[in-house]
């Protein structure tokens, strides 16, 4: 199996591939790609981020080295294009139950979690205190590939095979740090991978090269709105057509970066016609932002739009005529929050772990009594409930199989349990879990935002 | 390559399994519910058909027996290769048929959790001997439980010869079973290290039945009560090494665990999965049907309630086909093991409690199945392991505590 020949040539049509040779190929181009784009950056050598990187590149450096000259030269700022660039998701459907991750995948996670606890975790305080995500944490993360591997190559990305399962992967890890950091830096991945997707050729033109860019350009679904009971099949914005534009009227919540994203990709109904995704740019006249700090996620930077009469040409619907599968739009925002859930999840039941061995009283650690022991115990199996669930519904959509159920479920199982283990958390601490010195009332706080989040990105 | 479906190589089995529950199980379900320990004869056709849906599923068997059938098939294979065997197959089988009937369920002739013990330890003498027979298995005594260290039954070895003698209860096919795998103690004050299993044949002098429980649930499946006055068996009746090893302690019988604990999982989440399918049934009669493109927090109480079982029971048999994976990947998975169980356990009898509750007095009349899930499902949150049993070794493992640390 030729690598140069496989990147260069028919990239895509490896159906008759053996998948092993695809995923190590796959695998090492990706670190590659990642390689060459942060080579430079001083965050692999602070952090050791290179170990994961090299350690693939030792599999078949003597193939795979040409791939990384080639996409080092990938970056354009517009880009007129023909027809959509649909980057495929993997093609050969596994045969057997598995649960073992791809060598991308080992990596991916191993890098996301060392960049939330050696990033996010000294920041977090401030950026929490602050509802400020700060730049240079943004910055590391999108350095790292976060979004470019989504978007293809003649966009700006590195992607050349698009893995909703890695990216929910990624984000898990990212949430061990802080949930409202990990929703902060996947809502451009969220506008840039519905582009990917579902995107007209002018569309991804126009702003996937930007997305794809150095910096992290701040952008995010508006989904949710601040009603009670908000349910968004029956969204209250509304995008009424008027000759070749629409005028959309209403207000959106627990928008992330509002105040400062460039773009929108607003969910607003049409009447008659049923949900639709309109791309709206920030400076459109009619349209107004305002932060709007909550209980927790402080450090995704939550806010609310307004819409006033926000006239935007029809081309600005995403898909053109054809839309949007909202059904998959919003089962795939539900698998993104639980994985979000899921990795915030984690980091309780790693902090109360060592807490309960060293805090004593009577004499003995806490963690000997079976009122905290098994408190512990019941938080590691609904985290492994809420991760398998989760993990089906990414791997389903990773094969392109129908997932509005396990969608539904896994995002159900994942509001329930993760503010159940939220407020274990807090209670296994007592009175030093309600304190700040410790993180567990910020993740009591941050998981209260999963049941929140019916939808709001997309991986 | 995380993938979490049913391969297509194990459906035929699964099927198989549930024509089985649906067309033998079900139709004589409340029968053996009203008629405790009578033999359900319809049953023994059945054991030969349990060797064609192992050869269904290529391979692999629908029962606790299948292990055994492996171990054999182990020796060739790739460490590297990830392989959907015995233990997956077996937990799809077992989820089935007990979605038919638990309590028929566990008295399929030959499908023992003895078998399941011998198939985890037994040698390829020991296989050759003991693999075609219906094994029950003896660990609970009159005075210990949960606490399996605490066991009085002894084995001394007189020549070629053990002899045992003790007070066995809650012996699962006791009565109808070819031979029983009997925990016994070779010395008393050397504890758990000491404890060892034998496989006593049925008809060994010295083993007596002495009565059969009445129980609220699975009273299809015979809980025997048996004794041991010097029981005499073979020397090569045990199961695993005869050496006490203090180091290893508890492990070589407690290995068994890690392969039927994942079972009485998938038995949990059938008897679950019946209740809650017959209840949506009854419901869509009244109007009120399950969707799931739609808000979460949106709908009826009831379908609320519905949605929120079924995330429920999903987790639970993702876990335990998590479980089985790893044994069937040899990889340990001790704790897989009790998390599915616990989380089975507990969701299987919620569920089928909660639906009688939804479906009012219909579904708390004999004249429906639901109160008879109901009363078979606890079970499942009780034996090989209850839910604090499963929590603590969770815990213990977790919070890197030993036995005498959290108790």
């Amino acid at each position: 199996m030729n690598y140069i020949q496989q990147h260069d040539g028919d990239r895509f049509a490896g159906v008759d591939r053996e998948s092993e040779v695809n995923v190590l190929n796959q695998a090492m181009g990706i670190s590659l790609r990642l390689l060459t784009k942060v080579a430079g950056s001083p965050l692999i050598e602070r952090y050791g981020l290179n170990e994961p990187l090299n350690r693939l590149l030792r599999q078949g450096t003597e193939v795979g080295f040409e791939a990384a000259s080639k996409a080092a030269t990938a970056f354009k700022k517009v880009v007129k294009q023909d027809k959509p660039a649909r980057v495929p998701t993997a093609s050969d459907k596994p045969k057997l139950f598995d649960l073992t991750p791809t060598e991308e995948q080992e990596m991916m996670k191993e890098t996301f979690e060392r960049l939330a606890e050696e990033l996010i975790l000294p920041a977090i305080e401030k950026a929490d205190e602050n509802c400020e995500a700060p730049d240079e944490v943004l910055n590391a993360i999108h350095e790292m590939g976060l979004v470019s591997l989504t978007i293809p190559a003649e966009l700006g990305g590195d992607s050349e095979t698009r893995s909703p399962l890695t990216n929910l992967i990624a984000l898990e890890a990212l949430a061990k740090g802080d949930l409202g950091m990990a929703l902060a830096a996947a809502a451009p991945l969220s506008v840039a991978a519905a582009l990917v997707d579902f995107g007209t050729a002018d569309q991804q033109g126009k702003y996937l090269p930007g997305l794809a860019g150095e910096e992290f350009v701040p952008a995010a679904i508006a989904l949710i709105e601040p009603h009670p009971g908000f349910d968004p099949y029956q969204l209250r914005t509304r995008a009424h057509r008027k000759g070749s534009s629409f005028v959309l009227e209403g207000r959106k919540s627990f928008v992330p970066l509002a105040a400062r994203a460039q773009l929108f990709l607003v969910a607003a109904d049409v009447p008659g016609a049923g949900p639709r995704l309109f791309l709206v740019e920030s400076g459109t006249p009619g349209l107004e932002v305002r932060n709007s700090p909550s209980m927790g996620a402080r450090a995704a930077e939550l806010g609310e739009i307004k819409l006033n009469s926000v006239e935007i040409d029809e081309s600005a619907l995403l898909g053109g005529d054809a839309g949007a599968d909202y059904n998959l739009f919003i089962a795939r925002g539900r698998t993104a929050i639980s994985a979000l859930a899921v990795g915030q999840s984690q980091a309780v039941l790693d902090y109360v772990i060592p807490y309960a061995n060293e805090r004593e009283a009577f004499g003995e650690p806490i963690s000997h009594r079976q009122a905290v022991a098994f408190t512990i115990a019941d938080i590691a199996i609904e985290v492994e409930s809420m991760r398998v669930l989760m993990l089906r519904a990414g791997a389903r959509t990773e094969y392109g199989e129908d997932i509005v159920r396990e969608a539904h479920l896994a995002y159900l199982l994942a509001a329930q349990k993760s503010m159940q283990i939220g407020s274990h958390g807090v209670q296994l601490l007592g009175g030093h879990g309600f304190v700040k010195d410790h993180p567990v009332e910020r993740f009591y706080r941050n998981l209260r935002a999963v049941g929140i989040a019916d939808g709001g990105l997309y991986l | 390559m995380i993938w979490l479906e049913i391969p297509k190589s194990l459906k035929p089995l699964a099927d198989m399994a549930q024509q089985v529950g649906a067309n033998v199980f079900r139709p004589i379900s409340r029968k053996y519910d009203a008629a405790e320990h009578a033999y359900p004869k319809e049953l023994d056709a059945l054991a030969s058909l349990m060797n064609g849906m192992n050869a269904a599923g290529s391979g692999a068997g629908a029962g606790a027996a299948a292990g055994a059938k492996d171990k054999k098939a182990k020796k060739e294979r790739d460490p590297n290769e990830i392989i959907n065997g015995a233990n997956l197959a077996t937990i799809l089988g077992v989820e089935q048929l007990c979605w038919g009937d638990v309590g028929l369920m566990l008295s399929i002739p030959g499908q023992g959790l003895g078998n399941a013990a011998i198939a985890a330890v037994a040698t390829p003498e020991q296989l050759e001997r003991f693999g075609d027979k219906w094994a029950a298995m003896a660990i609970t005594e009159p005075s210990a439980g949960s606490d399996s260290a605490a066991i009085q039954t002894t084995a001394r070895l007189d020549g070629d010869e053990w002899v045992i003698n003790g007070e066995k209860i809650f012996v699962t096919a006791g009565e109808r079973a070819d031979a029983v795998v009997v925990w016994a103690t070779l010395d008393r004050n050397l504890g758990r290290a000491a404890i060892k299993s034998f496989v006593v044949e049925k008809g060994t002098p010295g083993m007596e039945l002495i009565r059969l429980d009445k129980k609220m649930g699975i009273r299809a499946s015979d809980t025997a009560v048996l004794s041991f006055s010097d029981c005499r068996i073979p020397k090569e009746n045990i199961l695993g090494s005869p050496e006490i090893d203090t180091k290893k302690g508890f492990a070589g019988v407690m290995q068994t665990f890690d392969n039927t604990r994942p079972m009485v999982a998938a038995m949990a989440i059938g008897v679950g999965r019946a209740a809650l399918e017959h209840t949506r049934t009854l419901l869509a009669k009244e109007g009120i049907e399950v969707r799931y493109d739609q808000g979460v927090k949106s709908g009826s109480a009831i379908e609320a309630e519905l949605r929120r079982m079924e995330a429920e029971l999903e987790a639970a048999r993702l876990l335990t086909l998590k479980a089985a994976w790893m044994a069937d990947n040899r990889r340990p998975n001790s704790v897989e093991a009790s998390m599915s169980k616990a989380k089975a356990g507990r969701t299987g009898t919620e569920i089928a409690l909660r639906c009688v509750e939804l479906c009012g007095a219909a579904g708390y009349s004999e004249d429906d199945l639901l109160e008879k899930w109901a009363r078979d499902a606890k079970i499942l949150d009780i034996f090989e392991g209850t839910q604090q049993i499963q929590l603590l070794i969770i815990a213990r493992r977790l919070l890197g505590l030993t036995s005498a640390q959290l108790r």
